[in-house]
């Protein structure tokens, strides 16, 4: 009997399609990821099942496990403003437009007012040591710089948002859907009296809403709530 | 697959020599591999990195007898956080420095969320309840969190001191946040803990042999 016979070349498949699309994403992921500035200190934040992300326009400060606090704040017109003013406010802060255009691109930082010129100069291997022997922004009632900075950056992100909303209602509206958000990143083993210390700086101006940084733990543990709830 | 399709091929009008055109393919599949490793990174990158966070409202600090809230001693818990990870004590109602006893607890599923659960357990419910309308469309998302807001802060909701001491750890106190926000419990306050309750802490880590 004559059998059936199955053709013997390989079944070709049009891949084109799968092709563009898988590259057409990977151009979309690529253009829209955002890259994180290296981070001079390391702060592990301690877990929560806390599932709200954190909102866009943030003032940020890191404190790690020595108590060290850092300072950050996003927005690169933000920042600019922000340098200014405290140009303005420590009149021994002497910085160049470049030395400006280098703080504006940079991340985190946590060096004291009389150090920052020279931090900003100084090249990815001086700062790495440089952030080694820091002690933080200072914050102490003596020399309360943290505090300055925190009111900076409210004064900043304001007349940033008020020179891009004129309008009234715009800006009403703007502030009510991304006003500025004050985060807190503190290493899960650090002492909660470094963290109350930061705090406190924020009190002390009238700021009373926190966004703790937590980083998701596994959902397991919202799970058996649910379990023991019903 | 790409391939070229040639129309003729071989035609010899010309008695010229032709190469033979088959239709050329090219193997994609190294592309394609490389591609989807791409994408799986950036996906998984943009995804994983954005950080979590937990809100809290600090009281702001007032004088004025007027402006601090009042509220019944009957619902207050108390919880301690002393300096080791596991000397984590709660009492209930008013502390009194000869009768009030600490209990010891824990932050796992058995420990002091079970402890909240039961004594938040009407408002709990009410939650349920109202999640249960939400998924079924009946209500919507404002009505949810307005009724959200009534429910959690009732007169009659029990509410939870944290009580911490300088050295106690950060992610106690997050923990310890993280089990009110699990329980539904939204009415809370971070405080120094006093003398007396800290000196009540020492003694009964020593009397349970916690810390070595």
């Amino acid at each position: 009997m004559p059998k059936i016979k199955v053709p013997k070349s390989a079944p070709s498949l049009d891949m084109t399609p799968m092709v563009d699309l898988a590259f057409l994403l990977v151009t979309f992921f690529m253009l829209t990821a955002k890259f994180r500035n290296m981070e001079p200190i390391e702060a592990e934040p301690p877990y929560s099942t806390s599932e709200i992300q954190l909102k866009e326009n943030v003032m940020l400060v890191t404190i790690d496990k020595e108590g060290r606090a850092y300072y950050d704040i996003s927005d690169k017109a933000v920042r600019k403003l922000l340098i200014k003013g405290m140009m303005k406010r420590y009149t021994a802060l002497e910085l160049s437009d470049g030395d400006v255009d280098e703080f504006v691109k940079m991340g985190t930082f946590g060096q004291p007012i009389n150090q920052l010129a020279s931090y900003i100069k100084a090249d990815t291997d001086t700062k790495e040591a440089m952030d080694k022997q820091s002690k933080g922004i200072p914050l102490d009632s003596l020399d309360n710089q943290l505090g300055d900075w925190v009111i900076e950056g409210f004064y900043a992100f304001m007349n940033n948002a008020k020179s891009i909303y004129p309008n009234e209602t715009d800006l009403k509206n703007f502030l009510k859907e991304n006003g500025l958000r004050y985060a807190i990143k503190a290493d899960a083993d650090t002492d909660y009296e470094n963290v109350e210390k930061v705090i406190d700086v924020f009190r002390d101006r009238e700021i009373y809403q926190f966004n703790m940084v937590t980083s998701l733990v596994g959902s397991e543990k919202t799970a058996d709530v649910k379990l023991d709830a019903q | 697959m790409a391939e070229i399709v040639d129309g003729g091929g071989g035609g010899g009008k010309h008695g010229k020599k032709k190469a033979k055109k088959g239709a050329a393919r090219i193997d994609m599949t190294p592309m394609v591999d490389l591609a989807f490793l791409l994408l799986t990174f950036f996906v998984l990158a943009s995804t994983l990195s954005k950080p979590k966070a937990l809100e809290i409202v600090y009281p702001k600090e007032t004088e004025k007898e007027e402006e601090t809230t009042k509220l019944d001693d009957a619902l207050a818990t108390t919880l301690l956080l002393g300096e080791d990870e596991k000397e984590i004590y709660y009492y209930t109602g008013a502390y009194k420095p000869d009768s009030t006893e600490l209990i010891l607890t824990d932050f796992s599923a058995e420990g002091f969320r079970k402890v909240m659960l039961e004594k938040n357990g009407p408002i709990t419910d009410q939650i349920n309840q109202l999640k249960t309308k939400l998924m079924n469309k009946e209500i919507n998302d404002s009505i949810y969190q307005a009724n959200y807001k009534l429910v959690v802060g009732n007169d009659k909701a029990p509410f939870v001191v944290i009580k911490t001491i300088g050295k106690t750890k950060y992610k106690n106190v997050i923990n310890a946040l993280d089990e009110l926000n699990i329980t539904n419990v939204r009415k809370r306050a971070v405080q120094d803990m006093a003398e007396s309750e800290a000196i009540a802490v020492r003694q009964k880590t020593n009397e349970l042999g916690l810390v070595k």
